[in-house]
């Protein structure tokens, strides 16, 4: 587990960090290391500089917007699936970052890095997909948002540019007859390890039927991504167990669902469907 | 949970300070000025020729001190083993490589990272060759895994000595019970997935060559050290006593570290060749592929039974995967599984398994070491006879016992002497402690909600504590080694002036405790204090000649000679204590570091009698002075222990989800001596079983590669994946040491993955399911759910 060699800087402020990332294009970043650094170790990523943002000001906050809350890049997992703002608004993705790693990693990787690292099987990404989150992204240019559904590109590719920094997830406040909710099935069996499958799932409940819905899933295509199929057939049912487990057959319509060690096709399907009735209904129960 | 010890109760592991703290010195942790770092360049191919090995670049890195290939060592010959059938491994192979992860070449730098880039850096051109994976087809001989030879390589048949007229007789007899109107015949093929062992520290060796004193200093994390020190003066035209071998703490070693490999020697090698102190660490990547593997069978087991319970015979016939080579003991792994294939049980048993290679890594003595796979098919299938023809698992077993009655003198049916058993019992006592019919009445409440929950049982016994030499005698000899294959307990317990004890010991810990398991032996039978007693081991130069620690073999064997020397060393001090109180010899008694007069308060401190020891003038006549004594132990048995185990889970039917709820070990090893540490030892013997049974997979594609060699995809059992284990023990002291005690190393694993499995098939019962192949991953589970339904 020895790293090719590489350059290090640890700037103290944003602007430092963007432009070491100008001026070294084959520069990563780096915040809780949990994934970059076993990549390195493993030589499967040999970046030229590491830029460390850990040393910052201001990048470790979960602020209270007003109409939406903010998770700073050097959150870390276990801040997440403690913060009252975010199991109030996101519990989906309190959830996902409750069963993320162990211990040990959550306490040191962070939320947006899990975004950016966005793994196949990873469980915070769709949460961020279902709660609508937008990405703040930082370059010495200035800042952009991108909405999750378009940061989530391909297999372990985000739509972050080389010289950009993700400083935010963005997480829209939960209206009234609004919750979330995550399931998955570890790849060591329950909750633990990542998902061989899972979703997320955010519903709105008005007059008895559902009237928004955003449903995603983790584990059996190439990327996190939406389970429009699902949100589709939910929007405007009763939210009653049938109709919520006809939705959830939806849930891999049009993504191509991929095998490995954990899952079959046949498998990770039926494992998605399983998943969407489970988080759909746990959020409608939430929804009250 | 039992606290019963013949040496007197619950005492706290007393190295553990140390290895939790950090504070415990590892081989990696031993830091000589100049030691040059080893990377190792290894073939991506399972079976390729190589057609150019191109080492200029990286011997031109700086900071490269040299680059080898097998044009450099293979003067050296190959890798020697104990059991050389099979082609042995090459140290480094220019040739035709014939596993994924196989040594070509070795980079030797200034740092670990300049090696790896050097190595990084070797042009090897190689020209992939069809691989042979899947045991049938290697059995089928269709591709060679080495050109010219069969890839059998021997085939283990039992019962042990028995002729072919009487094999031939033993199946004509299960054949005709076939034949009975009342005849119930199970037969089921199963996998017994190989398996990854994964000590917490990987191996790591260091070697320091003096070429001043022409000798060697070897640090490494092996758990066979003089083999070790016999080994490298083998290569090197050294005698033993040249090598000294100091295993240090070693962090975990199931069986993996019970080989010398090539990298020790290349180091030895390199350190030699370079005059100075040469290190390397397997990476955990690396381990996958070049530390050796287990289990690795696929086999047939066949129960025919009456219909009320009685088993008229098993059979046994399978294959057993070798890998590429043959290391220390490869293919002598199954034959351990011969020693228990008719397990605690009565019966007529057949037994065969073929040894194959394949291009995978070699295979050997994993935490059981053939008896979890023999264990395995034989509680697996006489479950399905059990319920194939109705009657409680439980009954079917007390059925078929050896019974307590035929003790001593019990033969198994596999031609066996087997030391002290009493199944009945403890297959009792773990029925009353799991409340095994309100489990089952539970269990049917759940299944009339729909639920699936599941009760496994199973029982074992099985054979450790090796033993007598002649007993493991399979016909090779240590010669190459330069080790005789004494299987001898060897122990030296000196009392220093001041009254402190060392004890030096032939075999080593790699976490079973055995700082704190000596010095209790030795405490009690001196009235010492452990903390008084140093205990040596795993240093050729201060500890005895050792055979090393497998097999569950220390408490029964070295702790039976430690014993011995202890005693030796008391009736000694005895003699002076009783000289010095003016007392008879039989009055004197030892308690709390001193020697007492029984009954009266004139007594004598260990330091005083110590002390007289050491001034010849003081002691009675005809004493010699000093205060030490050695015993050699050579057992006339192996051990034989044996339990019962109990699982409880529910299984999702939605996803195949196991749940384990509950897991009740009852098991047996004789005197304890040391509660908590036995009771430690079964707590990871089940966790190993449970990660067989539910996690751990060694999944190899059919090129050879394997699939699941990170950490990320071979999935290790973890305490939060385990349910708290309820664990208690019956007492059925060995009669063949003086401290009672059976090995007690290994019982959890051989009792463990067929206890889960039971009980996950008897969760799904009501849908059909008969069998499902470990590992129980959920894809699994739901699949034979699946299959089932359709």
């Amino acid at each position: 587990m020895y790293p090719r060699q590489f350059d290090y800087v640890a700037p103290s402020s944003l602007e430092e960090a963007l432009a070491a990332l100008d001026a070294n294009p084959g520069a990563k970043v780096l915040a809780g290391g949990m994934s970059l650094l076993p990549m390195m170790k493993m030589r499967l990523l040999s970046p030229e500089m590491v830029v460390d943002i850990g040393r910052i000001g201001g990048l470790g906050d979960i602020t209270d917007n007003g109409d939406s809350i903010s998770i700073g890049a050097l959150v870390t997992h276990t801040e997440v699936s403690a913060s009252g703002l975010v199991q109030e608004h996101g519990a989906a993705l309190a959830t996902a970052a409750s069963w993320t790693g162990d211990r040990q990693v959550r306490n040191r990787g962070t939320c947006c890095g899990s975004m950016v690292h966005a793994d196949v099987a990873a469980d915070q990404p769709v949460a961020a997909l279902a709660l609508g989150a937008t990405m703040v992204a930082a370059s010495s240019g200035g800042t952009r948002e991108i909405a999750a559904a378009d940061f989530f590109v391909d297999t372990m590719m985000s739509a972050l540019e080389p010289n950009e920094i993700l400083t935010e997830v963005r997480i829209p406040k939960a209206g009234p007859g609004t919750a979330s909710a995550y399931d998955k099935l570890g790849r060591r069996g329950g909750h633990t390890d990542y998902a061989v499958a899972g979703v997320a799932a955010s519903v709105t409940r008005s007059n008895g039927s559902i009237s928004a819905a955003t449903v995603a899933v983790t584990g059996v295509g190439n990327r996190p991504v939406l389970a429009a199929g699902v949100a589709d057939a939910l929007v405007g049912s009763d939210g009653s167990d049938a109709a919520v487990e006809a939705a959830a057959a939806h849930a891999t319509d049009g993504i191509d669902v991929l095998e490995d060690l954990y899952g079959s096709v046949g498998y990770k399907t039926h494992l998605a469907q399983v998943f969407a009735a489970r988080a759909v209904k746990a959020a409608l129960s939430a929804a009250g | 949970m039992s606290s019963t010890s013949v040496l007197g109760g619950v005492v706290r592991r007393r190295e553990d300070p140390a290895l939790i703290q950090g504070r415990g010195r590892y081989t990696d942790d031993v830091k000589l000025a100049g030691t040059a770092h080893v990377a190792f360049v290894r073939s991506p191919y399972a079976h390729a020729q190589v057609s150019s090995v191109d080492t200029s670049a990286a011997a031109a890195m700086e900071g490269v001190l040299a680059v080898y290939t097998a044009a450099d060592t293979d003067h050296l010959g190959p890798l020697i083993a104990q059991v050389p059938v099979g082609a042995l491994r090459p140290l480094l192979n220019s040739g035709t490589v014939k596993h994924v992860g196989e040594a070509v070449a070795m980079v030797v730098a200034e740092d670990p990272y300049v090696a790896k880039d050097a190595a990084d850096a070797v042009d090897v051109d190689y020209e992939p060759l069809p691989a042979v994976v899947d045991l049938k087809q290697s059995l089928s001989d269709e591709v060679p895994v080495h050109e010219g030879a069969s890839n059998t390589l021997i085939s283990w048949v039992g019962p042990f000595g028995a002729d072919e007229a009487a094999l031939a007789e033993l199946q004509e007899g299960i054949e005709a019970a076939k034949q009975r109107d009342d005849a119930v015949v199970v037969s089921q093929e199963m996998i017994n997935q190989r398996l990854i062992p994964v000590p917490i520290e990987p191996r790591s060796v260091m070697a320091d060559y003096q070429a001043g004193y022409d000798r060697f200093d070897i640090y490494s994390s092996t758990q066979i050290p003089s083999a070790l020190a016999g080994a490298i003066g083998k290569y090197f035209g050294m005698s033993m006593n040249q090598v000294t071998v100091k295993a240090m703490e070693v962090g975990g070693g199931f069986g993996c570290k019970l080989n010398v490999y090539n990298d020790e020697v290349l180091v030895a090698f390199a350190s030699r060749q370079l005059g100075c102190p040469v290190k390397w660490t397997e990476t955990r990547r690396e381990a996958a592929n070049s530390t050796i593997q287990g289990r690795g069978w696929v086999a047939t087991a066949t129960v025919t039974g009456t219909e009320d319970g009685e088993i008229l015979g098993f059979e046994l016939e399978g294959i057993a995967d070798m890998g590429a080579y043959s290391q220390n003991f490869t293919v002598a792994i199954p034959f351990l599984g011969l020693f228990v294939g008719s397990g605690q049980y009565s019966f007529p048993t057949y037994w065969k398994m073929d040894c194959v290679t394949t291009h995978t890594m070699t295979t050997d003595a994993y935490r059981g070491a053939g008896r979890p796979e023999a264990a395995y098919y034989l509680e697996r299938i006489v479950d399905m006879y059990a319920r194939r023809i109705g009657m409680d698992p439980a009954e079917v077993r007390r059925k078929n016992y050896i019974s307590a009655d035929d003790f001593p003198g019990a033969v198994s049916p596999m031609g066996f002497p087997m030391d002290t058993g009493d199944y009945a019992t403890n297959l009792d006592a773990a029925l009353e402690t799991a409340g095994w019919s309100d489990l089952l009445a539970e269990r049917d409440a759940a299944r009339a909600e729909g639920r699936y929950v599941g009760v496994g049982l199973a029982t074992y016994v099985e054979v450790c504590g090796f033993g007598p030499s002649g007993l493991v005698d399979l016909g090779f000899s240590w010669a190459e080694y330069q080790m005789p294959s004494a299987f001898n307990g060897s122990s030296l317990v000196r009392v220093h002036p001041d009254g402190s004890a060392t004890v030096s010991i032939g075999t080593g810990p790699s976490g079973q405790g055995h700082q704190t398991t000596w010095a209790q032996i030795v405490g009690d039978g001196l009235g010492l204090d452990v903390e008084r007693i140093r205990v040596i081991h795993g240093d050729t130069e201060e500890a005895p000649p050792s055979i090393g620690t497998f097999g569950s073999r220390s408490a029964a064997v070295d702790g039976a000679a430690c014993y011995e020397a202890t005693g030796k060393v008391r009736a000694k001090a005895a003699r002076i204590a009783a000289h010095l109180l003016e007392a008879s010899e039989e009055d004197i008694e030892f308690a709390d570091g001193a020697a007492q007069v029984v009954g009266t308060d004139s007594s004598v401190s260990w330091g005083e009698i110590a002390a007289c020891a050491y001034q010849p003038h003081r002691l009675p006549e005809g004493l010699e002075g000093g205060l030490e004594a050695h015993a050699i132990f050579s057992p006339g048995n192996a051990t034989w222990p044996f339990g019962t185990h109990i699982a409880v889970v529910e299984v999702d039917p939605d996803t195949g989800d196991v749940d384990l709820l509950r897991y009740i070990g009852m098991d047996d090893c004789g005197n304890v001596i040391s509660p908590m540490i036995v009771d430690g030892q079964i707590h990871g013997g089940i966790a190993q079983g449970i990660g067989q049974a539910m996690f751990e997979d060694a999944v190899y594609g059919a090129d050879g590669n394997l699939l699941s060699g990170s950490l990320v995809d071979y999935i290790l059992p973890t305490a939060a994946d385990l349910p708290s284990f309820e664990l208690d023990r019956t007492v059925t002291p060995s009669d063949i040491n003086p401290l009672g005690v059976k090995g007690i190393g290994e019982a959890g694993t051989i009792g463990s993955a067929h206890t889960v499995v039971n009980a996950v098939v008897d969760a799904l019962e009501p849908l059909g399911v008969t069998h499902i192949d470990m590992p129980l991953r959920p894809r699994r589970v739901w699949q034979a759910i699946q299959d089932a339904r359709a």
